[in-house]
């Protein structure tokens, strides 16, 4: 641990973070609540040499940082709801086009402008489907602001990994809240940098030809190797196709990258766990609530754990299955209608288990409202 | 080096139909970026979607075939991150000035270097002859079966006034011009703006009932006259042709740098 500490907002550790994962390039526009991660890189990115540019709207800035990646940056966006809607169809080309970048999306009330300084965690199934057409994607969020520092340097290393864009997916209260941070010293949390190619100028470089491991070598734009993107289906060489085979073996390519190293992508925290009868399932600011809920009740005995999810896409099936399997009852904390509940329910043979405790009109979901929930389960009574 | 090394030839034939101007607008930028002796490696082209985005497909350049109306905004990111590289963005009408209009308006008010050029052939040919931003008022199309109702953007104009600092306009026929306008407009250090008028026969001809390839391009020969010609006097509906705007301006990514060094002597201005 370094021996620097702040005492900061959850958007100005992410901004710290994405510097300490070597971000180079961000684009973005105007939106509450993430404005401050705008704001902040406007400053910093060009002490060092970076670029920052505000663009005249929202899927501008997705397409900057798209067309700045291919060049070799490691590049950055963030938005909230509405500007997550408008980005989707550059993210889909992010995804087809295999190019590394980050999208933070500080989660506000929905749908449509909802309330735009609230808290909510209503973007879950947007972050995993919001794109069109069958894909994967990552998506990693974290409940306070030494977690997010992490995850946030994960979301750079899991995207230039991958070969893919990275939804981190905060909300207004870890975005908005003030907490210590310990600055982790350089080289603390290591860095990945993307694979890039060994071909040689004049040889046949194949920027879409998977190594054995999946893993796909790139080359800068700008560089020796010319070669087309494009986010039609294509062959090897980029070039566009609509040969069956190839857009079968495209498909999977860029569904199985993902979906094949679940485990690997995974990260969650447990609290508690190894003899919970009552296990609560939350991620981001909701696990706050649920750890407090937790911490209190293993005071007065009772055997109750708090798993925390901090990679929500792909869905860690295997992880939850295993730590609440035993469990008697199993309730999901969040700050939507359930759109997390669905998935455990899906991945537990006893989904009639599996309750929800969620505030779904703009207020932080309290303690209380947890216990209110765990009453009416352990048969005590509104 | 000859034209012909800067083409992917294993991608020919195109896929544009007989007849239609985009063939010869590649053949003239081709020409043109040859006679500047660009370096290929030292291109980045980058298109949209619709007829005239193909194009990336079939030069030998750096090439990012985007989506629908975005592609000076991928390019923008692809400029500011590598100044040094040359930025050309061929667009369709629809794909410029439609879906992509907002990003063509900062792109200009930016006046960040890169070429624009915008393969104007009136109407969306790739899904089929619906009208476009440029089909102009009465004309006929297939989501217009009773006429156009819209009058057309003055590309020129909208380039002006959004604060291009290179802006021309050209045809299909006039090749000899079309080359030096766009030699002139890569070398031009800014936002360059080239209209080419780029017939259409498949859909906006046949639509129209103006004839086929030969006569479309014999109106832009007899129905455009260059910039300041008396001929227009008399005859208002003569659309000009020629260079309109060529000043030197701010450019973005030179502006940007002076952004750097001020931030890291931590000035505020």
């Amino acid at each position: 641990m370094g021996d620097k500490i702040l005492f900061i907002q959850g958007n100005e550790a992410c901004v710290e973070a994405a510097l300490y994962a070597g971000l180079d390039f961000f684009a973005g526009y105007p939106i509450t609540p993430s404005t401050e991660i705008a704001e902040l890189l406007s400053a910093r990115l060009p002490q060092k040499g970076g670029k920052f540019i505000q663009m005249e709207d929202e899927i501008a800035s997705m397409c900057a940082i798209i067309g700045a990646s291919l060049t070799g940056l490691k590049s950055m966006t963030a938005t909230s709801g509405p500007g997550f809607s408008l980005k989707q169809e550059a993210i889909g080309y992010g995804i087809m086009a295999e190019v590394p970048c980050v999208v933070v999306n500080v989660m506000r009330g929905g749908p449509s402008t909802g309330m735009p300084t609230k808290v909510s965690q209503g973007d879950v199934m947007q972050a995993r489907w919001g794109t069109h057409g069958d894909h994967s994607i990552i998506t990693l969020t974290a409940s306070n602001l030494q977690d997010l520092f992490a995850i946030t340097v994960e979301a750079f290393n899991l995207s230039e990994t991958y070969r893919t864009p990275v939804i981190l997916l905060l909300d207004e209260v870890v975005g908005h809240m003030r907490e210590k941070l310990v600055l982790p010293d350089p080289g603390e949390i290591p860095l990945v940098q993307r694979l890039r190619t060994s071909v040689k100028e004049g040889t046949d470089y194949h920027p879409y030809l998977p190594r054995e491991d999946g893993r796909l070598p790139m080359s800068d734009f700008g560089g020796v190797h010319r070669y087309n993107v494009t986010g039609l289906m294509h062959d090897m060489w980029g070039f566009p196709t609509d040969n069956p085979q190839v857009a079968y073996g495209l498909i999977r390519h860029l569904v199985d990258k993902i979906e094949g190293h679940v485990q690997e992508v995974t990260r969650i925290k447990e609290y508690f766990l190894d003899d919970a009868e009552t296990v609560l399932v939350s991620y981001g600011a909701s696990a706050r609530s649920a750890l407090h809920v937790v911490e209190n009740r293993r005071a007065r005995g009772e055997r109750m754990g708090l798993l925390e999810l901090q990679t929500l896409w792909p869905f860690p099936a295997d992880a939850v299955r295993e730590r609440c399997t035993q469990a008697k009852s199993v309730v999901v904390v969040e700050m939507n209608m359930g759109q997390i509940l669905q998935e455990v329910r899906k991945v537990l043979d006893d989904p009639e288990k599996v309750f929800l405790a969620n505030r779904i009109d703009g207020t932080f979901i309290s303690p209380t409202d947890i216990r209110n929930i765990l009453r009416v389960i352990q048969g005590k009574g509104v | 080096m000859s034209a012909k090394e800067y083409l992917r030839e294993r991608f020919m034939p195109h896929i544009w139909c007989p007849g239609c101007g985009h063939g010869i607008i590649m053949n003239n930028l081709v020409r043109a970026i040859a006679s500047l002796e660009l370096k290929k490696s030292d291109i980045v082209m980058v298109t949209g979607i619709g007829c005239s985005s193909r194009i990336s497909g079939y030069l030998d350049f750096h090439t990012l075939h985007t989506i629908h109306g975005r592609a000076l905004a991928f390019a923008t990111g692809v400029k500011l991150s590598r100044p040094e590289l040359t930025l050309i963005v061929p667009m369709g009408d629809g794909d410029a000035l439609a879906i992509g209009g907002n990003h063509f308006i900062h792109a200009a008010r930016r006046n960040i270097d890169m070429t624009a050029i915008i393969m104007n052939n009136n109407i969306y040919g790739m899904t089929g002859g619906q009208f476009s931003p440029l089909s102009g008022y009465g004309k006929m199309a297939t989501t217009a079966p009773y006429g156009n109702i819209y009058e057309a953007f003055d590309i020129v104009e909208l380039a002006r006034g959004a604060g291009a600092s290179f802006v021309a306009r050209t045809t299909a026929y006039h090749v000899t011009s079309m080359k030096e306008i766009l030699e002139k407009a890569i070398n031009h250090k800014g936002f360059s703006v080239v209209e080419i008028l780029s017939q259409c026969p498949t859909y906006y001809g046949r639509k129209n009932k103006v004839g086929d390839a030969v006569d479309m391009l014999n109106y832009y020969k007899d129905q455009t006259v260059p910039i300041g010609s008396e001929k227009k006097k008399d005859n208002p509906a003569l659309i000009e042709r020629g260079i309109f705007v060529e000043e030197e301006r701010a450019e973005y990514c030179s502006e940007y740098q002076k952004i750097v060094e001020r931030a890291k002597r931590g000035q505020q201005i």
